[in-house]
């Protein structure tokens, strides 16, 4: 069976072709960073029509590369939440209706499913079940997979995401949009000793996040280094500041991981999502799975941001067990998780 | 000549299919339904035409101004259709259509249609009635405070659409006697992007999926960060 997959829930267009026997046989992918960057953020309607400008043109990118012909399509998938409303309707449109015309099913998938399943993509992809850690700019889940749509989920944030905790913090330091990658490469250069951020709700019992005390902390650091060095401060006292910001983030996540991995017995962790592309985290995480006796799996960097090849993926395993949409679409801005039918 | 076609811009949801200039349609006034009902008009009528998409000739679809979503609607499942079928897309202007309606139903012959675009504008044209009973763009399309839009000389006009719901006192002042009557309760119908459709086809405007696009007029959206 082969699958197109869709993807247009945020800022990035990415489309995909998914074979289930010869795998992953092409994916594009436009970023629409530059078009947010003058105004600091995802503006909502932009991301939307730039989706319908360039989701056509990427999937004849994909079948281009992959050298096959629309006839050869078996099935369609499409990211129909969660995310931007906007955004997500015009996949679902473009998806819906190519299948309509195809005369073959369609399936709308969970953007989180996707991202959870992407590490199967990969060569030597784990088995189940595994504890999901699921962190991007939208999203801090941690997820316990028994099964494709087997989800419980453990713990997430109750204010900000990782990614977004990363990018606001970013912004205080005045780095360029967007500022989650920025702040990590400046990190690089900074030294871990000068402060200690703390790590919050580790020390009290749960597997819930809270990122939104690290910005405010970040702030008042920065403000007091103001005073004593001047604005704007020198460039070490700003890789320090981001050096104590990421080791507290990645801290905090690991601490959690680690809770989740005990708790639940499951050994084998697999870390999504764009915040998992961060160095640092993945050397700690894999660090600390390796002392618990376990695992920790992750996508190519590439397929931890938004992809149309974990949308191809995870449709691929919906039609195949035989769920398809009914002659219509939606967007569902806020679809939960663990609403999701197993299979 | 078959061809068909699809308007979502705004409160109504309609289909038509033009075959050898009979027109089967399918319409309902459903606001943000859409997206519920679109694929099934058209699924409906291809299959009572014993049709599939690659028999078509070419697709027309509203492609704005209007809701920006309802829009994108029509302009998303045209994309799909015509990439799919390998068919010729053919743009009609939703601010067309309405007027077209309005000739064809009422007899009218200058229109001046007007969609309310929220932020106090409204997407605003005038049209007259052209050869082959088709209506004929005088001007340009704009979006614009009722205040601002461009009047058209000479009377005998008619107001049709939304806009004249929410601007219609202020419209009618400004038109004066240039006015005949207004009808804010009109919408579009994909009845007339078929009519229009056609012609465009003939004409040579049809264009690639991927060039198949919605025409929004509002363009600056969001306010870039100070600095």
């Amino acid at each position: 069976m082969r699958v197109l997959g869709i993807e247009t829930s945020c800022d990035e267009t990415g489309v995909a072709v998914y074979d289930s026997k010869g795998g992953l046989l092409a994916h594009a992918l436009h970023s629409q960073i530059e078009i947010h960057a003058e105004y600091g953020g995802v503006v909502p309607e932009l991301a939307s029509r730039d989706h319908v400008r360039k989701a056509l043109p990427l999937i004849r990118e994909v079948f281009h590369q992959a050298q096959i012909s629309s006839e050869s399509i078996d099935g369609v998938a499409y990211t129909a939440g969660p995310g931007l409303v906007g955004a997500l309707l015009v996949g679902s449109a473009i998806g819906r209706s190519l299948a309509w015309a195809w005369q073959v099913p369609a399936v709308g998938v969970h953007h989180m499913e996707g991202h959870l399943l992407a590490p199967m993509l990969e060569a030597d992809p784990p088995g189940f079940p595994f504890i999901a850690m699921l962190v991007s700019g939208g999203h801090t889940q941690l997820v316990k997979v028994d099964g494709i749509g087997r989800y419980q989920l453990l713990g997430e944030s109750l204010d900000d995401a990782a990614g977004e905790a990363f990018d606001k913090t970013a912004k205080l330091l005045e780095l360029p949009y967007p500022g989650g990658p920025e702040l990590a490469k400046l990190a690089q250069d900074g030294d871990p000793k000068r402060y200690r951020f703390p790590r919050p709700m580790t020390d009290r019992p749960g597997l819930d996040f809270s990122f939104s005390g690290l910005k405010t902390f970040a702030l008042n650091t920065q403000q007091a280094a103001k005073r004593e060095e001047g604005d704007p401060l020198p460039r070490q006292t700003l890789a320090d500041i981001a050096r104590a910001f990421e080791d507290a983030v990645v801290d905090t996540l690991m601490i959690k991981c680690r809770r989740a991995v005990r708790q639940t017995g499951v050994k084998t962790l697999v870390m999504a999502g764009g915040v998992s592309a961060n160095r640092r985290l993945r050397e700690c995480i894999g660090e600390m799975m390796v002392k618990e006796d376990g695992r920790a799996y992750y996508p190519r960097p590439e397929f931890c941001t938004d992809n149309g090849a974990m949308i191809a993926y995870a449709g691929w395993q919906r039609l195949r067990a035989g769920q398809s949409e009914p002659l219509r679409f939606s967007a569902n801005p806020r679809w939960k998780m663990e609403s999701l039918e197993a299979v | 000549m078959k061809l068909l076609a699809l308007e979502t811009a705004a409160e109504a949801c309609s289909v038509a299919l033009l075959i050898d200039g009979e027109i089967h349609l399918r319409y309902e006034v459903r606001p943000r339904g859409h997206s519920e009902l679109v694929l099934a008009m058209m699924d409906e009528l291809l299959n009572e035409a014993g049709l599939v998409p690659p028999q078509l000739d070419a697709i027309a679809f509203g492609r704005g101004p209007g809701s920006f979503t309802g829009v994108r609607i029509a302009t998303g499942v045209v994309q799909g259709v015509a990439f799919a079928a390998d068919l010729p897309v053919v743009p009609v202007s939703t601010l067309a259509a309405l007027a077209q309606r309005a000739c064809r139903e009422n007899g009218f012959e200058r229109l001046l249609p007007a969609f309310d675009a929220r932020m106090g504008e409204v997407y605003w044209a005038a049209y007259h009635l052209g050869a082959a009973g088709l209506v004929e763009l005088e001007g340009r399309e704009a979006v614009a405070k009722a205040e601002d839009v461009n009047l058209p000389d000479g009377d005998g006009w008619y107001g049709v659409g939304t806009g004249w719901a929410v601007f219609g006192g202020l419209l009618a002042e400004r038109m004066g006697a240039g006015l005949e009557e207004r009808m804010p309760d009109l919408y579009c119908s994909a009845e007339d992007v078929a009519l229009l459709g056609v012609a465009g086809f003939d004409a040579g405007n049809s264009v690639a999926p991927e060039l198949a696009l919605p025409v929004y007029l509002r363009d600056r959206v969001a306010n870039k960060k100070a600095g």
